[in-house]
């Protein structure tokens, strides 16, 4: 799919500084997105998911957070490095957002189809009336019924899966070359979810999209992505492709989330958990953040941070266990 | 046209009579009123309303202590009172709407000083407060404005600053910051339209402090200046002599009853009408 680099991501860091200490909300990400390619980021809450995504679009919650390091290329040129009012420029027409919840995603006080047709006034200074074609054709596209008549209803008239469609044209209405969802479907019931991810991967489609899908669904994950990085404590763990990590899952974390998932084929009286909590990330251990939980973990683990392993095409991951196997044959 | 007329069905008809009512005289008041509103004629002090033992026709709702016609000075203050009403309600909504959305959007330096000073004006009793201007400022119509204005809106701006907190936070507004809107934008587009319904039911409810807040200053001799006529002054007129002439104070305490009730009904229907929620049941399918 062309494959060239839309975004590339080089060990960035943001830190949110707070009374109590330094929280290393993410640190030291590194992944790149080819174009028209699915990343998944999959991880527990808190792991630094949604803080990559923020730190992207550079929305980082000021002032306590701030990125501190690396850098974020999108098709080669550094986002870190732009001023505010070139960001505004870029948020909305080359990247896009949609976020968890239809029913507050849209503005209760206007008509869909002005919410639809905003970012194309805004950022391609339409005149009203192409700007209105455009949203129908927008609406049609993402399967409204009868949108002539559903442009001029309000939110609140619509339900949530319809809602979350429109949230959908609103983000793909000016073309961006990369979506980011941040957990899209969570809020959907199941016949949906399917429905909204189908759509999702024909606009994928249609838009040669880049998209991030920020879940902790494995089902999303097998369903939609490419790509996956599997994030702990801030950090990317596991980064795969999706067959290798469904079938060769590496490192023990990425394991222990795929045996949590629960398995239709055989009864089992007690679901599978990581055991003990993710770490404080204001006092991170000195080794290996997921040694604590590991129960594969050994003294080095707990000592060292271990270095990047390559474990086949495209398939890297940090842990010791890998550095053995590699040694070892 | 015809989508101005739809704006008012099933608006409430006596309420809106009432204002318009109101407004009339307080434009014209001054020419259709019987007698000078200023002017009175000592002879005829504390005339009673017509129907009781002593009243007169020529005064149909009685005089005051110095024989001004009750009737010509409601009609006359209604301008008066009417102004300093829907001015200051203005005025202190225009400032504390403008300011919460500073403070609640912006937050941080910003919302730390505005908010301190909201605490500030709100600590010193707005009579102090209002007495330390007036003598700065001298007693007139446009300076009362100033005074309640600058005093009420901190009201608007604290309660108004949470509404702005919660909507800061919510997901249409940052999908907006996402879509590359700047803040002035966000603040106009995505913010103000939702907090309008809040800023209608204080601005409602507040019109009818603001004609009493004048009363009381007038109290104090640093509300409108003596001979004008204001309802609220004229209520504090009759003070001295309720126990005799109760219409000195009835009849002006009525005409704020009626505005001030009908601002609340009014008000009402337009929170519900201005909320999309309600709009496709007011409009009818």
């Amino acid at each position: 799919m062309g494959g060239k680099r839309i975004l590339e991501v080089k060990d960035l860091q943001t830190y949110f500084f707070t009374r109590r200490g330094t929280v290393k909300a993410v640190d030291g990400v590194s992944f790149g997105i080819d174009r028209g390619e699915t990343l998944g980021l999959v991880g527990e809450s808190g792991c630094g998911k949604s803080m990559t995504c923020l730190s992207i679009l550079r929305l980082v919650p000021q002032p306590a957070g701030r990125i501190v390091g690396g850098q974020i290329l999108l098709e080669g040129d550094d986002l870190l490095r732009k001023s505010d009012r070139e960001m505004r420029e870029i948020r909305g027409k080359k990247i896009s957002m949609i976020l968890q919840d239809p029913m507050t995603s849209l503005n209760p006080v206007y008509p869909i189809g002005d919410q639809v047709g905003e970012p194309l006034r805004f950022h391609q200074r339409l005149d009203r009336k192409s700007a209105a074609a455009r949203v129908l054709e927008m609406l049609r596209q993402v399967r409204i019924p009868s949108p002539e008549v559903r442009v001029r209803e309000y939110p609140h008239q619509m339900s949530g899966g319809m809602r979350q469609r429109i949230v959908g044209a609103m983000a793909l209405t000016c073309r961006p070359e990369l979506l980011i969802a941040d957990e899209p479907t969570t809020a959907l019931d199941v016949t949906i979810q399917a429905q909204f991810l189908k759509l999702l991967k024909e606009m994928q489609r249609d838009f040669n999209l880049s998209l991030i899908v920020v879940t902790h669904d494995f089902g999303i994950v097998a369903k939609i992505c490419d790509r996956v990085a599997v994030m702990y404590a801030g950090k990317i763990v596991e980064l795969a492709g999706i067959r290798a990590l469904f079938n060769r899952p590496r490192h023990p974390y990425t394991m222990a989330l795929m045996n949590s998932v629960p398995k239709m084929e055989r009864k089992v009286n007690r679901l599978t958990s990581i055991s003990g909590q993710p770490p404080d990330l204001k006092e991170l251990p000195p080794g290996c953040s997921f040694a604590p939980r590991c129960s594969l973990a050994m003294d080095i683990c707990r000592k060292e941070y271990p270095p990047v392993s390559t474990a086949g095409e495209g398939h890297t991951l940090t842990c010791w266990l890998a550095r053995e196997d590699a040694a070892g044959g | 046209m015809v989508k101005f007329l739809a704006f008012f069905r099933n608006a409430p008809f006596f309420p809106l009579a009432v204002l318009a009512a109101f407004v009339f005289l307080g434009v014209f008041g001054e020419w259709i009123a019987p007698h000078d509103p200023v002017e009175g004629s000592l002879m005829d002090s504390l005339t009673p309303p017509f129907w009781e033992a002593g009243g007169k026709w020529k005064y149909p709702l009685g005089t005051d202590s110095l024989g001004r016609d009750i009737l010509s000075r409601i009609m006359g203050g209604a301008g008066i009172s009417l102004q300093i009403g829907i001015l200051v309600v203005f005025v202190a909504g225009l400032m504390g709407t403008l300011l919460a959305c500073l403070a609640g959007y912006l937050g941080g330096a910003v919302d730390t000083v505005i908010m301190r000073v909201v605490d500030l004006v709100m600590s010193i009793p707005y009579l102090v407060l209002a007495i330390v201007l007036a003598a700065i400022l001298g007693a007139s119509v446009y300076n009362i404005i100033i005074i309640l204005g600058a005093v009420i809106w901190t009201y608007y701006c604290r309660v108004l600053r949470s509404e702005v907190l919660r909507l800061r936070e919510s997901d249409f507004v940052r999908l907006a910051v996402v879509g590359g809107c700047s803040k002035g934008k966000i603040m106009l587009v995505h913010i103000f339209p939702n907090i309008v319904n809040t800023l209608v039911v204080i601005a409602t409810l507040n019109l009818g402090t603001v004609i009493i807040a004048e009363s009381s200053l007038s109290f104090l001799g640093l509300g409108v200046p003596p001979p004008s006529p204001a309802w609220g002054s004229m209520v504090a007129d009759g003070r001295d002599y309720v126990g005799q002439a109760w219409w000195v104070s009835f009849w002006p305490g009525l005409a704020i009853f009626l505005v001030v009730m009908s601002f609340n009904l009014v008000g009402d229907w337009l929170r519900v009408r201005l909320d999309p929620k309600f709009r496709q049941m007011a409009g009818g399918s």
